[in-house]
This record gives structure tokens, C-alpha cells and sequence, in this order.
């Protein structure tokens, strides 16, 4: 099964404490290709995404079982860098996270931590970066000014260009939209369709429509469960859970 | 109903206005005995001169032995408490698991609950000893051992204000800094303690605060000689070591030498007051950045 897959899960169990958030699931994510998980709040769906970087690590009591894959290498080995892992796997969090620092030196966050100071490498890196997210017009006057400064929407463009800046081949976007205004909403739903020829998309969404929208495949999950995991299409015209159905119909969530 | 409402306001505001009527005498007390003693000696010369000889035949009024005797007993106090106080901060936020917090945090408030002239004790008898056996000009009396050990007892306030500073630090910066690879060394201090940094500061202007108006410590360990030196290996004498010697001692009252005192408490408080406020006005300015 793990061949042609950028990201597997085999028989993934994880818990916190007694709590058991996820159950032994097991799926493939293409390469290359946006994959959305839906399903209501408190379903594991985002426990589920931090399970491809490690965020959960340092939650108390949090506890995993079975294999995460990731170019068909288990990330939960002993020998594994978490913080190698977390470069090659980037993140995209529900707010606008970007650091008390200039947009300039968010974007460059990434380079700064490894240790590269050189003025040119990191400049051309921040317009890469910034114009990968298509942020690049709108802030190559003040690169020098508070990140905070930027709007809600700017600011989460300028949180995926800092993620983009890392080298990363997969992205992991948990409800990246949901606190922003529908016209910043659709920007970064443009973004996903652009960087999807470049790069592995995971994204977490409330939102069914956008799931419809940005996604080639879709995962439904319920308290913990994987219910139905396919393409989107069919997902939403022809789903094969009475489950699945009620959900995306809007009978419950 | 009504009767017993009103007279416990009655008393809450009485209690309120003893509180305010009590400072307003304590400054007042201060402001008018200093003043009277300025009647005599210059604040010029108080200011100027470089000895504090108020109870010999040939008096000078030169407060800044006092001075460098407070602010380098401080000094070396703040050089002890803030490395050990901010990493015991980070080590609890960022590394320690959910028990070892729970453990360590009561000890070091414990440490807060000792008397000060418990620590006073033991700079004179713990730690000068320990001291002169690798530094053989250490004298018995000395401004490192009460420093150091003013230190440890400061360091309690910096922890416990600066973890505080650092567990209101947004989560999503963590997060952040986490999900772009940072290590745990580089999420605390390139991402946390800058973004907590007014609430550290805050706590370390409290805490030089503390360490300028501590008496006990300083008076048993430091000695009783007003000296314009930074040499942290000889006796010296603080603001406040003088206070306790001159209102243990038989100096007349209303005399010249009584008043000095008042001159000294005044300089003391002046010290005090501004780092409270400018913590004050710290806090206020820095509150609302992630809000």
C-alpha cells in the first residue's frame, strides 16, 4: 500500500491519557495532490493532521501506536529529528501565527534557526518565499515593518510563505481559513490550487464547501473512526456511509 | 438589611482611608524630618561629598558610600537570581513535565518563606567561610557572600514573575516556532523569552527593588563601614544597614546624626518608588501587545 504514497498511516491508534483520539486508522495521501479531512468538532481530524509532524508530542499523556510514513519512512523511529522532520513537513495553523518580528525576518525564521546569516541567500529566499504565497506586492515596501501589522488574511499568507521558506514537501493546513473574511478565504484557497503542483497539501476544514473546492480526496472522520475516505467528487455526490451522508447533507456537526 | 450594608461599607471605606491616611503620615514623617535635615547640610554636599562619616567628630553628610554599598550588593544579587531564576522560568514552561512542576514550584516559593534573617546567618556563617577558602582576601564581613546570598533569596520572584510572563505568551507561538523545526532550546529562548521580555524585565526591576530596601541580610553579613569602593571583597555598608544602626544606637533624638537617617530612608525610597513605577508603566505600555 505505502508505494506510490507521499504519506501513510498503518493502523494508527493515539491517545491522551485514557482518551482515545484516534482509531486505528490507516490511509495513503498522495503525492502532489490536496486532501482534505472533514467531519465535526472533537472527531480526531486534527489530532490526526499533528500525527504527520509530531505536534502532539509534547502534549501530556499523549501516546501513538502503529506506523506513520512518510516516503516510506516510519517518523516515529527513534532515530528520527523531530525538528528535520517538522522542516520537511510544514505547518499552517488555524490563526494567524507570525512571530512579534518583521515580515522580512518571519520569513526567514526558518534559515535563521540552521544557522544561515548570509544577507543575499536570505533575501532571495524571502522573495521566493513571499511570492510562492503570493504575498510578494503587497509587502515588498515594508518587508522591514511588524509582521503584526499585515491583516488577518496577509498574515496567514505570510505564515505559509515562512512555512514555504523551510523546503518543505508536504504542508499541513489545519482550518487555515477559518478566521479570516471570504475574500482572504478565497486567496488562500487560490494558494492551495497553485502550490499543489509543488507540494503535498493536507488540509483540516470545517468548511465542506471549501473541501469541495480545493480537495482531490476527501477522509470523513467521526469520534476517533476514519468513516469514508475517497475522492472528493464522489465523496460528496456519492457517498457510501449513511454517515458520511448525513453529514455532508447537514444533519448533524 | 439595609443597616448592616451600610455599616460594613462604612468600615471597608474607614479601612481603605486608614490605609491611604498611613502612607500620606509615613511620607510626611520622611519629607519633613529630611527637609529639616537639608536645613543643615546642603543637598550639594549630600550628594557630593565621598564620605558618610555622620557619627564621628569630623562629620561629612556624603551619601554615595551608602549608595554603591546598596547598589552593589544588588548588583551582585541581580547577577545570581536573574540566569538562575529565568532558566529555572523556561526549564518549568518549556521542558519540565506536568509532576516536576508541580514539585518544584512549592520549593521555591518555600525559599520565599524564609526568614531574611535566617539568610543573614547564613552568609555570615555559611558561605563567607566557603568563600575564603578559595578567596583568600575575603574579609569576615563582606558585600559577595550578602550579595549572593540576596540572590538566592530573590530568586523565587523572578522565577515565579517571569514564568508568568512566559505561560501568557501566546500558545500559538510555540506552535509556531515548534511546527517550523525549532528545538526546544531555540523555541524558549529565541521565540518565548523575547516575546515575554517586558514581563521579565518587569520582574527584575520588582526584584532589584526588593534587593535595594532588604536590611537584614545585608546588616549581619555585609558590615558597618561606609565605603566608596566597588570591591565586592571588603566591608561596606548599605542605605538600609545604616538605618538599623543608627535606630538601634543612642543617638540623641531630634540631634543632626538622627536626622540623617531621614535622609537616608528619603534616598532609599526615591530608589524604590521610581523602579515600582517604571515596572508600572512597563507593564501598562507592553500589556496589550498580543491582545
Amino acid at each position: 500500500m505505502s508505494k506510490n504514497y507521499k504519506l501513510v498511516a498503518i493502523e494508527v491508534n493515539a491517545y491522551y491519557g485514557d482518551f482515545h483520539a484516534i482509531k486505528n486508522i490507516s490511509l495513503g495521501l498522495e503525492e502532489k495532490a490536496v486532501t482534505a479531512f472533514i467531519g465535526p468538532s472533537g472527531c480526531g481530524k486534527s489530532t490526526f493532521l499533528r500525527l504527520f509532524n509530531r505536534m502532539n508530542d509534547y502534549i501530556d499523556g499523549f501516546r501513538i501506536d502503529g506506523e506513520i510514513l512518510l516516503d516510506q519512512k516510519d517518523i516515529y523511529k527513534k532515530s528520527v529529528r523531530v525538528d528535520e522532520l517538522r522542516k520537511e513537513v510544514g505547518m499552517v495553523f488555524q490563526k494567524p501565527n507570525p512571530f512579534p518580528k518583521t515580515i522580512f525576518e518571519n520569513v526567514v525564521y526558518g534559515l535563521r534557526i540552521q544557522g544561515i546569516s548570509k544577507k543575499k541567500v536570505l533575501e532571495e529566499a524571502a522573495e521566493r518565499s513571499l511570492k510562492q504565497a503570493a504575498l510578494w506586492e503587497e509587502v515588498k515596501d515594508k518587508l522591514h515593518k511588524s509582521a503584526l501589522a499585515l491583516s488577518g488574511g496577509q498574515q496567514q499568507r505570510l505564515c505559509i510563505a515562512r512555512a514555504l521558506a523551510n523546503g518543505p514537501s508536504v504542508l499541513l493546513m489545519d482550518e487555515p481559513a477559518s478566521a479570516l473574511d471570504p475574500i482572504s478565504t478565497a486567496k488562500i484557497e487560490e494558494l492551495i490550487w497553485e502550490l499543489k503542483k509543488d507540494y503535498t497539501i493536507v488540509i483540516v476544514t470545517h468548511n465542506m464547501q471549501q473541501a469541495g473546492r480545493v480537495s482531490d480526496h476527501t477522509a470523513f472522520f467521526l469520534s476517533g473512526e476514519l468513516i469514508e475516505f475517497a475522492k472528493t467528487k464522489s465523496l460528496f455526490t456519492n457517498p457510501k456511509d449513511q454517515r458520511t451522508q448525513n453529514y455532508i447533507t447537514g444533519r448533524f456537526g | 438589611m439595609r443597616k448592616s450594608e451600610k455599616i460594613i461599607e462604612g468600615l471597608l471605606l474607614l479601612s481603605a482611608v486608614i490605609t491611604i491616611l498611613i502612607t500620606v503620615g509615613i511620607i510626611w514623617v520622611l519629607l519633613s524630618e529630611s527637609i529639616s535635615f537639608f536645613s543643615e547640610v546642603s543637598i550639594f554636599r549630600f550628594l557630593t561629598e565621598k564620605e558618610w562619616t555622620p557619627l564621628f567628630a569630623d562629620k561629612k553628610f556624603g551619601i554615595l558610600p551608602l549608595v554603591t554599598g546598596t547598589l552593589l550588593t544588588t548588583f551582585i544579587a541581580i547577577a545570581v537570581a536573574l540566569p538562575i531564576g529565568l532558566t529555572v522560568a523556561v526549564y518549568l514552561n518549556e521542558y519540565a513535565p506536568g509532576r516536576m512542576r508541580q514539585i518544584v514550584k512549592p520549593v521555591l516559593e518555600l525559599l520565599a518563606t524564609i526568614p531574611t534573617v535566617v539568610y543573614g546567618f547564613f552568609a555570615l556563617t555559611v558561605v563567607t567561610p566557603f568563600l575564603q577558602s578559595f578567596i583568600p582576601g575575603l574579609a569576615g564581613f563582606n558585600a559577595l557572600s550578602a550579595g549572593i546570598v540576596m540572590g538566592i533569596m530573590i530568586i523565587p520572584m523572578i522565577s515565579s514573575l517571569s514564568e508568568d510572563a512566559i505561560s501568557a505568551v501566546p500558545r500559538s507561538l510555540r506552535e509556531a516556532a515548534y511546527g517550523m523545526g525549532s528545538t526546544r532550546y531555540q523555541t524558549a529562548f529565541g521565540v518565548m523569552v523575547p516575546a515575554a521580555s517586558s514581563g521579565i524585565v518587569v520582574s527584575v526591576i520588582l526584584a532589584i527593588s526588593r534587593a535595594v530596601g532588604e536590611t537584614m541580610i545585608v546588616a549581619i553579613a555585609a558590615g558597618q563601614q561606609p565605603r566608596l569602593t566597588l570591591n565586592p571583597l571588603v566591608p561596606i555598608e548599605t542605605i538600609t544597614t545604616y538605618i538599623v544602626q543608627v535606630s538601634l544606637g543612642d543617638v540623641p533624638h531630634g540631634s543632626l546624626e538622627y536626622k540623617t537617617i531621614f535622609a537616608a530612608g528619603i534616598t532609599l525610597f526615591v530608589f524604590t518608588f521610581t523602579l515600582n513605577n517604571i515596572s508600572f508603566w512597563i507593564r501598562k505600555k507592553f500589556q496589550e501587545k498580543y491582545d
